[in-house]
């Protein structure tokens, strides 16, 4: 079994520029962050040796577009947590002595769509015959699909809803890269624009370009490197269904289930050592099932959390401290955005700093509950 | 009929009967011979146990709305506002559909409500298991 803290992120960048972007492809946005995150640690391309990056681009084109002949790759593609996926993979290829030194790459021009390759369900795939027929149109009206539930069960308000978006605007207030940073109300939020009830526009994610890159290497090797190691203390993945109406439950999603108390119990840490956290918030109602579901509170106690302050500055458990999908910046695939923010808070270059914040949780969703992955870092090596 | 312009299913060897169910007027699902439990979506095994020792069989079409969003922009095939439901079969699985002669609107859509099946076709090949508020509750 790999050491709690045996591995290490020495490099994280995200591209120079992220919202929006039009001066490059998808495939540049992928480079940028990689040679962004190259520089910080004076590594070379001919100096990678593990490659992971997730569809539609294939490991293959940005091993040689950034000219790198890897020993090992990745091209798990589960939606927008496969960079955790592949964080957890690579850590395990370390370990094994597959590879020494890991590039994970992320580029998306969600917004500008230049070199973007939209995939709809073929019609004799099972969402094809199943699912599309009925009317759905992108995630906005997948994703949502379980909150009606969710909120009946759980006792759940509109405005607690609301509040997810108000609490996250707030953090992004503090971050000069976040696309949107006005302070908002939850009166803002239920009066702006339906787009897919009971969501409103402010509840849903933006929709950006950027990129982000990862370098990984054993903790060992971390030390020859310019920047402060953050050390990847456990990690967990699974997955659940790719059609959100056969989820089993519509109040949690078993991926997170797996995945969070996965990565928790291998980190060895407890829930009340966490000091900050990312739950990847591609809608309001994310924040509240990772909670639940990794075990932070209790089923339907996540919206009174969250309605009491513990997630805001200052509050207990500081979460998604960049501003979020909802207000940071969302590429279609924002994982990496997540785990960058966990990289920077341990690192201590946050512009949002959680002060002397030791271990952070980095919660990722893929493809409307289809997946899961979860790292816990820590600027401690145990 | 159904307005064009709707995504439409192509069913393949495992999915064929459920389909030609439907077009005639029949919602077919499967159940697991080892646990006696109904699934869906279709497929010649059992998502439960693994055996292929499965049987079809002709659903109530009585179901409850578990879920639901209202989408407000155009799709091709839909006027909106229009609800993109998910129902609780009698039986147990859940599958995606439309709720029709109903209101589509919060008020009217309450969750756990009673509906029945409404096939309707789309073209000759395909009928939809669309639901609508069952007659005892209209």
């Amino acid at each position: 079994m790999i050491g709690r803290g045996e591995i290490a992120v020495v490099g994280a960048a995200e591209s120079t520029q992220i919202g929006v972007v039009p001066g490059m492809s998808q495939i540049m946005l992928h480079a940028d962050a990689a040679l962004n995150a190259m520089a910080e640690t004076g590594l070379k391309p001919a100096d990678i040796d593990g490659v992971a990056c997730v569809g539609p681009m294939m490991p293959q084109q940005i091993a040689h577009y950034l000219g790198i002949t890897p020993k090992w790759v990745d091209g798990t593609g589960v939606g927008g947590c496969s960079f955790m996926l592949h964080l957890r993979h690579a850590a395990a290829a370390i370990h094994a002595g597959y590879c020494k030194t890991v590039l994970i790459t992320h580029g998306e021009s969600g917004k500008s769509r230049i070199n973007a390759t939209p995939r709809p369900p073929e019609p004799e795939s099972l969402n094809g015959q199943f699912e599309m027929p009925y009317g759905p149109f992108g995630p906005p009206t997948l994703f949502p699909i379980p909150v009606l539930r969710y909120m009946k069960e759980r006792g759940v308000t509109h405005e607690d809803l609301a509040t997810v978006a108000v609490v996250q605007r707030e953090w992004a207030g503090k971050n000069p890269r976040a696309m949107f940073r006005e302070p908002i109300t939850v009166e803002d939020v239920l009066n702006s624009r339906m787009i897919a009830y009971p969501f409103r526009i402010l509840q849903c994610c933006l929709v950006t370009d950027g990129g982000g890159a990862l370098i990984l290497t054993s903790a060992d090797r971390a030390k020859d490197f310019p920047t402060k190691p953050v050390y990847v203390l456990g990690t967990g993945e699974s997955v659940e269904t790719n059609m959100v109406s056969q989820m089993k439950d519509f109040t949690s999603s078993s991926a997170f289930r797996v995945a969070g108390p996965t990565a928790i119990e291998a980190a060895g840490i407890d829930r009340k050592d966490v000091d900050h956290m990312m739950i990847y918030d591609a809608f309001a109602h994310l924040p509240l099932y990772g909670l639940e579901d990794l075990g932070f509170c209790k089923p339907g106690e996540a919206a009174g959390f969250i309605r009491e302050g513990n997630t805001r500055p200052g509050g207990k458990l500081p979460l998604n401290t960049n501003g979020g999908g909802l207000s940071y910046t969302h590429t279609g695939m924002y994982g990496m955005f997540a785990l960058q923010e966990s990289v920077r808070q341990m690192r201590g270059t946050a512009p949002a700093q959680v002060p002397g914040a030791k271990v952070s949780v980095c919660h990722g969703v893929g493809g409307m509950f289809s997946a899961s992955g979860t790292v816990v870092f820590s600027n401690q090596r145990p | 009929m159904l307005a064009p312009g709707r995504a439409k299913p192509k069913p393949t060897p495992e999915t064929k009967h459920f389909w030609d169910g439907c077009k005639q007027g029949k919602l077919l699902l499967q159940r697991c011979g080892d646990t006696g439990k109904a699934y869906f979506p279709p497929r010649p095994f059992s998502p439960y146990t693994g055996t292929r020792n499965v049987s079809v069989f002709e659903a109530s079409g009585r179901a409850t709305l578990h879920s639901y969003v209202i989408h407000h922009r155009p799709v091709p095939g839909f006027t909106p506002p229009y609800a993109i439901a998910v129902v609780e079969l009698e039986e147990g699985p859940r599958l995606m559909t439309n709720i029709v002669d109903c209101e589509q609107t919060p008020e009217a859509l309450q969750l756990d409500m009673k509906l029945e099946v409404a096939f309707t076709p789309m073209d000759e090949e395909i009928s939809l298991p669309l639901f609508r508020p069952a007659k005892e509750s209209r």
